[in-house]
This record gives structure tokens, C-alpha cells and sequence, in this order.
């Protein structure tokens, strides 16, 4: 009883008077959610940190249907209510309708399109929070945060205005992002006139706003400050150019986490505020990471505009014709079976083409014969943070062939051969030593290191993203392999397989 | 609980949280990125609060549909990473 007493001191202040057992549940829940990242610190352990997640979100979960029945709305003067079992089914029906939609989305979902998945889900978190702190604007006695009269507590009220404005940020962002991502908006910026002044004008209407909301509850100041944050949600993300949709979708990552801790601080649940600080510094650091991985700093991500200079160099960029060596997929068969060492170095557009499995055929007939065969990826490998990782492992590539970027790094240079296939900019030399060039100062693998690189590439015509030539095209050590990245690995596993060599 | 003392839990959670995510290898960054976006749905709690609650039918369907997003959310987050983390499997010898 002593210990009851205690916590129900300590709970009693903010938010709900929360029963003290479930005030200890949420805390388990919340420390459940920190194993569940900790066991990401390798895939031997993930698989269980991922249960430890759902164990912890069933806590919270059965926790607040305990200790929140629904129930039928007695006479004032007679204190027995029981629960209402319609309000009951009704909850428990919504749940079950997520559930089959989220399964069937889960199952569903290519690999390749994870990014997409990604943004859908993140504007859900964004959605759910404007319509929790909406709920809660609306009915503030049910959630504990408002006197008798009905005035909000001024504390609460600056959490939910901050809880719905990093809600609908997220909301409207995400669907900007998924819709770029998913093809069906332009990956190219959009670039509003006078946009960096429309943006802090609005940023600032909503603080300015949400300030004002402490000292006048009214539904306009409330509604308002919802519907700007929409408004500049849309307006931050579609002058951003494809290319930067990793840092995006990271970004809206750690935004969803502090939606939520914003509604746990409302609530002053910690299951809530715990998480939302772990996803919220989880989606900064893979910003980080992000922006690291293309020397680029925040600010000129969030400025946007990248992809729009990319196409402006692309097409003005001055065309000098070097000469370059053409290779067939028996030749790269020959020396790739003749090598010690081979690394393979992926990028998005071996993807594309669909050539993850091929190629980790090609991977093992290597092998057989005897040659060393890793993978390199660099961060910016695929569309999200990890995404390639993701891919070639769903090829059935062991996880313990594939090394980051600073890891191999320094292979390259006793490295007989680099396939380089479907990756451009990331493997460009002149990020080291040209200053003129766009992509200047972004980390690349040094394949111009190896003995031999080849080099698949659909023509000799397209350039990458940053819309810069490569000088590993045209060194004496470079054979090219034009052709789709698929077929031309499908005909290497197939001179490698009839080889007589 | 008051003001101070979850704000004291916040800011200790975000260290946890900047020491954690650090040590998650690059190579499950993926992963990460839908764990954590299943977690954060812990939102939920919210939901179901206000959909349990009397006193605003508004506020009760704001709440049910913020229950149906958020569980989306929490199946698939989970599922599409465990779909995922499956996939890793070591070199066999």
C-alpha cells in the first residue's frame, strides 16, 4: 500500500490520475521499446529486440483498455456505471481493422518499395496525433488535463498545440514525400517564389499562435494553428528534390517521435514520452548519418532545390568525348574468375533492374571457384537509410559479405577487380579531388583503387544524380558493360556456368 | 506527475535514445526506421483514451479513427520488420 500511495502521489499532478500499477506497466513498456532498438545492434539479436517491441506495445495496449473501459454514462446521482460493451466492440473493431491492414501492407510490400511504406506510415503516426490531440482539445475532463469550468491547464495547452502542429507536419510531409517516392509526383523540386519567406512567415504565425493559445482557448486560435501546420508541412518538403528523399524520410522519422512525446507529455504517460524521445533522436541521427553521406549540410536539404542544379549541370555540363573500353559479359566472366579478391559494388539501379538475385548467383559461382567475393555499400546506396542492405539480403546475401563504406574502404587497393553495377556518383573520384565539382567532399568508395573495374551501365550517355561525368569511365583500367544490369549479370552467370576456361 | 519530472524523463530518454541508435549497424538502418515508426504508434494509448471516454461524440470518432491509423501502423511496423530481419541470414559453412 505504501508504495501505491507513492506513486499515486507522484502520478496525480499532470495529465490522468493514472492507476500506480499502470503508471509501472508503462514504464516496463517504455523500457521494452529501448531493448527492442538495442537488439538493432546486430542481426544475430534483432529478431528478438523486434519481439521485445511487440511486447511492449501489447503492455501499453492492454494497459490503457484496463484502465479506460468504456463506460455507459450513469445518472449524476447514482454513482454505479458499468461498462459499455457497444463503446467495447467498437474499440476493439477498430483495432482489428488496423491490424488486417497493416498485415496485408506488410506482406504485401515490395522491398525495393520499403521507402514508400515508410512515408504511408509515418503520416499515419502524424494523423493519429492531430486526431488524439484534437480528441483531447475537444473533451479535455476525459483526458485529465482541464479544470472543472472546462480551461485547459496552460502547460497542457502549450503541449498540445506543439503535439498538433509536429502532427500535421508529419502528416502532410510524409504524404508529400510518398507521393515523390512512389512516382507519383515529379521527383523534381518545386520551387515556390519567395518560399523561404511564405515558410518562416508561417512558422512563425503558428508559435505565435500557439503562445496565444495560453491565454485564449478558442476553437479558431486551435484550428488555425492545425490548419498552418498542414499547410507547412506541404510546403517544406516539395521544394526537395528526389535524391535528398533519404534525409526526408529520416527527418519526418524523427518528427513522428516527437508528435508523440509531445501527446505523452499531455498525458504524462512515459511509455509515450520514452518512445517519442528514442524515435525522435533515432530519425535525427539517420538524418545525420544522411546528410554525412552526401556532404550536405541540414539546412541546405531542408532549403531544397538540389535536384533542380543536378539537371541544370546534366544538360549544360561540358560533353568532352574520351575515349573509353567496351567490354562483353564473357570478358567480365574471364577476369572476375581469374581474380583473388572481387568486390561488388551495388547501387540503386542494380534495384531498378531487378538484379539483386542474379547477381547473387554470379556471387556464388564465384565463390565456387575459389574467388573472395564482398559487397561495399555506401550510405546512400538506396532510396532510405539501409535500404540496400535490405535488398541484397532478401537475395540471399549473407549479411556477413556486406561492409559499410569506411570498412572496405581500404580493400579496394588489393582488390583484383570492382564490378561496379547500377552506381555512379558514389564511386566518383572527383568527389576527393575536384573542388569545382557538385558532389566535392561526399564520401566515395575508391574503386578507382582496384586492379580492374568494370562498370555496368545502361549507355555511356546518362549520368547520375549530381549530373557530374566520372572519370573512372575512362582510365586505362575500366572496361564498360553497357546494357541492362539484369541481363548483362544473367549473361555473366551464364559464361561463368558454360566457362571453358 | 508534475511538469518537471517527465521533462526529466524526456531529456534522459533522448540520451538513451542517442547512445542506442548509435550503436545500431548501419546495415539494419531500415529495419530501424519501421521498428521505430511501430513504436511511436504507442500513440494508440491516446486513442484508445479518447475513444473510451463519454462526454464528446466528436471526440470519441477522432479517437477511433486515430486507433485504426495508429494499429495500422503497430501490425504492419511490426510485421514488415520482422518480414525483413528474417531475411539476414549469416554465411552458411
Amino acid at each position: 500500500m505504501e508504495f501505491q500511495s507513492i506513486l499515486a502521489a507522484a502520478t496525480g499532478g499532470h495529465g490522468l490520475a493514472v492507476n500506480p500499477w499502470a503508471a509501472v506497466a508503462y514504464l516496463v513498456a517504455g523500457v521494452l521499446f529501448i531493448l527492442s532498438l538495442r537488439g538493432l545492434s546486430s542481426p544475430a539479436s534483432a529478431q528478438r529486440g523486434n519481439r521485445f517491441g511487440m511486447i511492449g506495445m501489447t503492455i501499453a495496449v492492454v494497459t490503457t483498455l484496463l484502465t479506460h473501459m468504456p463506460m455507459k454514462v450513469g445518472d449524476a446521482t447514482n454513482s454505479y456505471v458499468g461498462i459499455d460493451p457497444v463503446a467495447m466492440a467498437e474499440i476493439l473493431a477498430a483495432i482489428g481493422i488496423g491490424a488486417v491492414i497493416g498485415i496485408v501492407m506488410a506482406r504485401k510490400i515490395a522491398m525495393t518499395a520499403m521507402p514508400q511504406l515508410v512515408a504511408a506510415f509515418h503520416s499515419l503516426v502524424g494523423l493519429a496525433a492531430v486526431a488524439v490531440a484534437a480528441a483531447a482539445y475537444l473533451n479535455p475532463l476525459a483526458f485529465g488535463i482541464a479544470d472543472a469550468a472546462g480551461q485547459i491547464h496552460t502547460v497542457s495547452r502549450i503541449e498540445m498545440g506543439l503535439g498538433i502542429a509536429i502532427g500535421a507536419i508529419t502528416f502532410s510531409g510524409s504524404v508529400i514525400a510518398f507521393l515523390k517516392l512512389n512516382g507519383n509526383m515529379s521527383g523534381s523540386p518545386i520551387m515556390l517564389p519567395g518560399r523561404h519567406i511564405i515558410n518562416l512567415g508561417t512558422l512563425a504565425a503558428i508559435i505565435g499562435l500557439v503562445a496565444y493559445f495560453t491565454a485564449d482557448q478558442s476553437p479558431w486560435v486551435f484550428w488555425t494553428v492545425t490548419a498552418l501546420s498542414f499547410v507547412i508541412g506541404f510546403l517544406l518538403i516539395i521544394p526537395i528534390g528526389g535524391a535528398d528523399m533519404p534525409v526526408v524520410v529520416s527527418m519526418l522519422n524523427s518528427y513522428s517521435g516527437w508528435a508523440a512525446a509531445a501527446m505523452g507529455f499531455t498525458l504524462g504517460n512515459t511509455a509515450m514520452i520514452i518512445t517519442g524521445a528514442l524515435v525522435g533522436s533515432s530519425g535525427a541521427i539517420l538524418s545525420y548519418i544522411m546528410c554525412r553521406a552526401m556532404n550536405r549540410s541540414f539546412i541546405s536539404v531542408i532549403a531544397g532545390g538540389f535536384g533542380a542544379d543536378a539537371a541544370a549541370g546534366g544538360a549544360g555540363g561540358s560533353k568532352e568525348q574520351r575515349p573509353w573500353k567496351p567490354g562483353s559479359a564473357d570478358d567480365a566472366a574471364f577476369l572476375m574468375s581469374q581474380a583473388e579478391n572481387v568486390i561488388i559494388v551495388p547501387g540503386y539501379g542494380m534495384a531498378v533492374a531487378q538484379a539483386q538475385h542474379a547477381l547473387r548467383e554470379m556471387g556464388d559461382l564465384l565463390k565456387k571457384e575459389g574467388v573472395n567475393v564482398k559487397y561495399a555499400i555506401h550510405p546512400v546506396a538506396g532510396r532510405m537509410p539501409g535500404h540496400m542492405n535490405v535488398l541484397l539480403a532478401e537475395a540471399n546475401v549473407p549479411y556477413d559479405e556486406v561492409f559499410e563504406l569506411e570498412d572496405i574502404n581500404g580493400e579496394f587497393a588489393q582488390c583484383d577487380v570492382a564490378f561496379v553495377i547500377g552506381a555512379n556518383d558514389v564511386t566518383n573520384p572527383s568527389a576527393k579531388t575536384d573542388k569545382s565539382s557538385p558532389i566535392y567532399g561526399m564520401p566515395v568508395l575508391d574503386v578507382e583503387k582496384a586492379k580492374t573495374v568494370l562498370f555496368v551501365k545502361r549507355s555511356m550517355g546518362g549520368v547520375g544524380y549530381a549530373g557530374v561525368d566520372n572519370d573512372v569511365f575512362y582510365m586505362d583500367q575500366t572496361m564498360m558493360l553497357l546494357g541492362d544490369a539484369k541481363k548483362m549479370t544473367d549473361d555473366i552467370v551464364k559464361a561463368l556456368n558454360g566457362g571453358g576456361h | 506527475m508534475d511538469f518537471i519530472a517527465i521533462f526529466s524523463i524526456f531529456i534522459l530518454a533522448c540520451f538513451v535514445g542517442y547512445f542506442v541508435v548509435w550503436s545500431v549497424t548501419p546495415a539494419l538502418h531500415t529495419p530501424l526506421m519501421s521498428v521505430t515508426n511501430a513504436i511511436s504508434s504507442v500513440i494508440i494509448v491516446g486513442a484508445l483514451i479518447a475513444s473510451a471516454a463519454a462526454g464528446s461524440a466528436s471526440s470519441k470518432w477522432l479517437g477511433l479513427a486515430a486507433v485504426v491509423m495508429a494499429s495500422i501502423n503497430i501490425f504492419g511496423g511490426f510485421a514488415v520488420t520482422a518480414r525483413m530481419l528474417a531475411m539476414y541470414k549469416k554465411k552458411e559453412r
